[in-house]
């Protein structure tokens, strides 16, 4: 492989780059979702490429290709100075890169069991299992089960010297249920919304969910929030769980803090951020934002909470432009009255402005609640690509949040 | 671009190599180009070429779906037996019953040369119009061009071949004129030679200029002006809410017991017509079957939801052609919305508006509650406040909590032009006066 990525890097410095990398890929990815009692799709994947990004005349081109030989190597290598210099048509200013030591390295992330060696009848086993338990709940009118892995090989190589490769496996999985009724639908999942929790792991991971056990509570809790009461208006104390308050970091903590937002590079697509500085243009891109434990146990937040709602699972989330005035949907609201928790709320919704959301929060859960969620579904920028990132949180409480926007 | 001669012979190779009762085999691929442009310079400029062959594969009613982009011999010949591998293992679906026949396909003409061949120099002479004219109103410019090339061919072993190529280009702009000023335009076409970069940048630039220093509004209920841009995005979430057929067979959509009952103003008709070259015309569907047109609010009377061959089976009917593709997963949806314009242009509806708010585009909405159509979101890149017919001064953006519905049945005006739009799909919409929308909060910009 490094006689190929030499080549690129060789053309590109020969067709007038300053500076080339070069990306190639391959990724395996497998899919298999149960609904209703039935596997509904067992889908697989392999895709490889590649990409040369290049500096020249003062500005950046990249190109791709699936086509992984020489010939090809070098043919994007040189549409990719083309495109730098189309590029440096429109620039105020020549691209100037901080000083880097080159690298040389080989990372491959844990994993026990290979998920993509685990017999299939075995992965789907467990998902009907899971996908009985939802409808224990005779309320439950469709049941879905999911399961997804991800593998994927790198090799970065530079004109600088590096030559890196990296072998990622990520293993996840989930459960939703959906109760409806005249007028009337809602959702519950577990161990998260939107496809489960995820992790850089193999199938042990998946083991350690207990996917059937919390697939039998959110059945339940999916049949129980058709007759819950609608989640009032007004101003209350709210506690978030894990998985919405990775969520709410991932929103209002990690996006604003990526540095071309902050440089307006993000502008007219994802948006830019309340936070600013100087003009400059880097391509960066939030992985693992995390929120400190505090030293609270949840029980001892409930029980310390005289009015307030605690809220479990995302359905919904917004935020503007700048990161500042976000609202979010949870599947689950449980009322607190006096240090406990009592009935359960449907269509909750809470609302405000990140930063004074944030000095609300006086409470975070310790160490020992703390762990980290995986969110594989991160959009942003142009072409779309998806990032893979994580969050580690435990639950914290906010102070005086506006809730029950929607109404019922 | 492989090119309908080779596309079909590897899809044909790919059927020949695949040993299961049915078999249907895609081919989907294309080259994007795309500078983005950000603080009046260009920041990143790409292009990407890529080819996926898919196979579903179905023994019995056991069906198994593989892609990969290696489409050499040996690559088509390790998916095949994938594809088979996977079917074998899979449980039976007892809601499948087979993958869709034959449908005569219309000829579409979506290809055009101009935009295959626009080189990378092109691309960024038009941003640097675009930037010339921010210039000119002091502005800072950001945005992208993009080039698509795109071609599918679809074969399965019931005899369904069809094979398309199309071109699209995109010219997005965004403005920004401090202190608080923003404007967004765009344009998309078949035809990238057509995109106009001054038309979009004096669009997008005017809208800015306006909207500088905005001032405070507090939220509440009242009447908008939506432009195009902002009615795009409002109309693709009523199909993704509940316009597909699987969700009214899963009973989480607006339409169920609804047929026939009026659910919006009488003023209101959506219809999907993949045909129809006022759009971005298509064919076929990712399963091969011919787009049909479908009308589903009709004079704001709930009419019908679009279906893909699976949903269709299930209630004895045929596919309206509107797969989204994949696994098949995520049900029908429409993605060639059209909606009826009326007989106002902006200017009257502004002028006939005592009082309300004029908003340019929406951004990062999402659904609340599918069932009652409540979605929330923001404005942006242009909001303004309305009085006495005349468009008073900017505010700061607002944060809507709506049912589309419920707003839809307020509407008192509705565009003679509209705007096609790439949003999810394709849309052409013109802009609506509704009399009662309600923002939940404000923010700070």
């Amino acid at each position: 492989m490094e006689d190929l990525t030499r080549r690129a890097l060789e053309r590109a410095l020969q067709a007038g780059a300053t500076y080339a990398d070069v990306r190639v890929v391959r990724r395996t990815t497998e899919n298999i979702q149960t609904k209703n009692g039935h596997v509904e799709a067992v889908s697989s994947g392999e895709s490889a490429g590649f990409g040369v990004r290049v500096l020249a005349d003062g500005a950046w081109g990249f190109a791709s290709s699936r086509q992984i030989d020489a010939e090809e190597m070098e043919r994007v290598a040189e549409l990719a100075v083309r495109i730098a210099r189309a590029s440096a048509l429109v620039k105020q200013a020549d691209v100037s890169l901080a000083p880097v030591e080159p690298a040389r390295g080989r990372f491959e992330s844990p994993c026990q069991k290979d998920p993509f060696e685990v017999p299939l009848a075995e992965k789907t086993a467990l998902l009907l299992d899971a996908d009985a338990a939802l409808r224990r709940s005779p309320r439950v009118t469709v049941s879905e089960a999911t399961m997804d892995f991800f593998r994927e090989e790198k090799t970065f190589a530079s004109t600088e010297g590096s030559y890196l490769e990296q072998t990622k496996t990520e293993s996840g999985a989930g459960v939703v249920a959906t109760a409806t009724e005249a007028g009337e639908v809602q959702v519950r999942s577990y161990p998260a919304a939107f496809g489960g929790d995820y992790a850089a792991a193999g199938y042990e991971f998946i083991e350690g969910l207990d996917l059937v056990r919390g697939a039998e509570t959110a059945g339940q809790e999916a049949g129980e929030l058709l007759d819950a009461p609608q989640c009032p208006s007004g101003e209350t104390d709210i506690i978030l769980e894990g998985q919405q308050l990775a969520l709410q970091v991932h929103e209002s903590c990690g996006h604003p803090i990526e540095l071309d937002r902050v440089f307006g590079t993000e502008a007219s697509y994802a948006g830019t951020s309340f936070l600013t500085t100087d003009n400059r243009i880097p391509l960066i891109r939030m992985t693992n934002i995390n929120l400190e434990p505090g030293d609270w146990s949840l029980d001892e937040m409930i029980r310390d909470t005289r009015e307030g709602l605690y809220l479990a699972s995302n359905k919904s989330w917004s935020i503007d432009d700048k990161r500042l005035n976000f609202q979010f949907g949870t599947e689950a609201a449980w009322e607190i009255r006096d240090g406990s928790l009592s009935r359960l709320l449907k269509n909750a919704t809470y609302t405000g402005i990140t930063y004074q959301f944030w000095r609300a929060c006086d409470a975070i859960a310790r160490k020992r609640e703390w762990r980290v969620w995986g969110l594989p579904n991160c959009g942003k920028g142009e072409p779309a690509p998806v990032a893979h990132v994580g969050h580690g949180v435990s639950s914290a409480r906010f102070r005086g949040v506006r809730v029950g926007v929607m109404k019922g | 671009m492989l090119g309908r001669e080779t596309a079909l012979e590897i899809v044909h190779r790919a059927l020949d190599m695949t040993r299961a009762d049915q078999v249907e085999v895609t081919l989907r691929g294309g080259d994007q180009a795309l500078p983005r442009y950000a603080g009046s310079v260009i920041h990143q400029n790409v292009t990407e070429r890529d080819t996926v062959l898919s196979i579903r594969a179905v023994i019995g009613k056991k069906v198994g779906f593989v892609e990969s982009n290696a489409t050499d011999d040996e690559g088509i010949r390790r998916l095949a037996e994938r594809a088979r591998a996977v079917a074998e293992a899979q449980e039976e679906n007892p809601d499948f019953v087979s993958l869709p026949s034959p449908t005569p396909l219309a000829a579409v003409d979506a290809w055009r040369e101009s935009t295959a061949r626009f080189t990378p120099e092109e691309r960024a002479r038009a941003v640097e119009k675009v930037v010339q004219v921010a210039g000119r109103y002091g502005a800072s410019a950001s945005g992208a061009f993009s080039t698509h090339t795109s071609e599918r061919a679809v074969v399965n072993s019931l005899g369904v071949e069809a094979y398309g190529s199309s071109t699209t280009a995109l010219l997005t702009a965004v403005m920004n004129k401090e202190p608080g000023g923003f404007g967004y335009a765009d344009q998309v076409s078949r035809d990238a030679a057509a995109i106009d970069p001054e038309a979009v940048a004096e669009e997008a630039a005017e809208t800015c200029a306006r909207g500088v220093s905005p001032r405070d509004l507090a939220p509440g209920v009242y009447p908008v002006i939506l432009k195009p841009y902002a009615v795009a995005d409002m109309v693709m979430f009523l199909g993704w809410m509940g316009l597909g057929a699987l969700s009214v067979q899963e009973h989480r959509s607006f339409m169920n017991d609804r047929f026939g009952q009026r659910i919006t103003g009488e003023a209101i008709t959506l219809y999907d017509d993949g045909l129809d070259p006022a759009g971005l015309a298509t064919a076929f569907d990712p399963e091969g079957v011919a787009k049909q047109r479908v009308e589903m609010i009709v004079n704001g009377h709930a009419n019908a939801v679009v279906y893909d061959s699976y949903t269709a089976h299930r209630e004895g009917k045929q596919s309206t052609g509107h797969a989204s593709g994949g696994a098949g997963v995520w049900g029908p949806l429409p993605r060639n919305v059209f909606l009826a314009p009326g007989d106002a242009d902006l200017d009257a509806m502004i002028a006939d508006t005592p009082r309300g708010i004029l908003v340019t585009r929406f951004h990062y909405t999402n659904v609340l509650h599918p069932v009652k159509t409540v979605f929330t979101g923001m404005t942006r890149d242009g909001t303004f406040w309305i009085e006495n017919g005349q468009v008073a001064h900017p505010v700061k953006n607002l944060r809507f909590t709506q049912s589309i519905l419920d707003a839809l049945d307020t509407v008192s005006a509705i565009g003679r032009e509209t705007k096609l739009q790439a949003e999810g799909g394709a849309c052409r919409v013109p802009a609506l006066r509704l009399d009662a929308f309600e923002f939940s909060s404000a923010t700070e910009f």
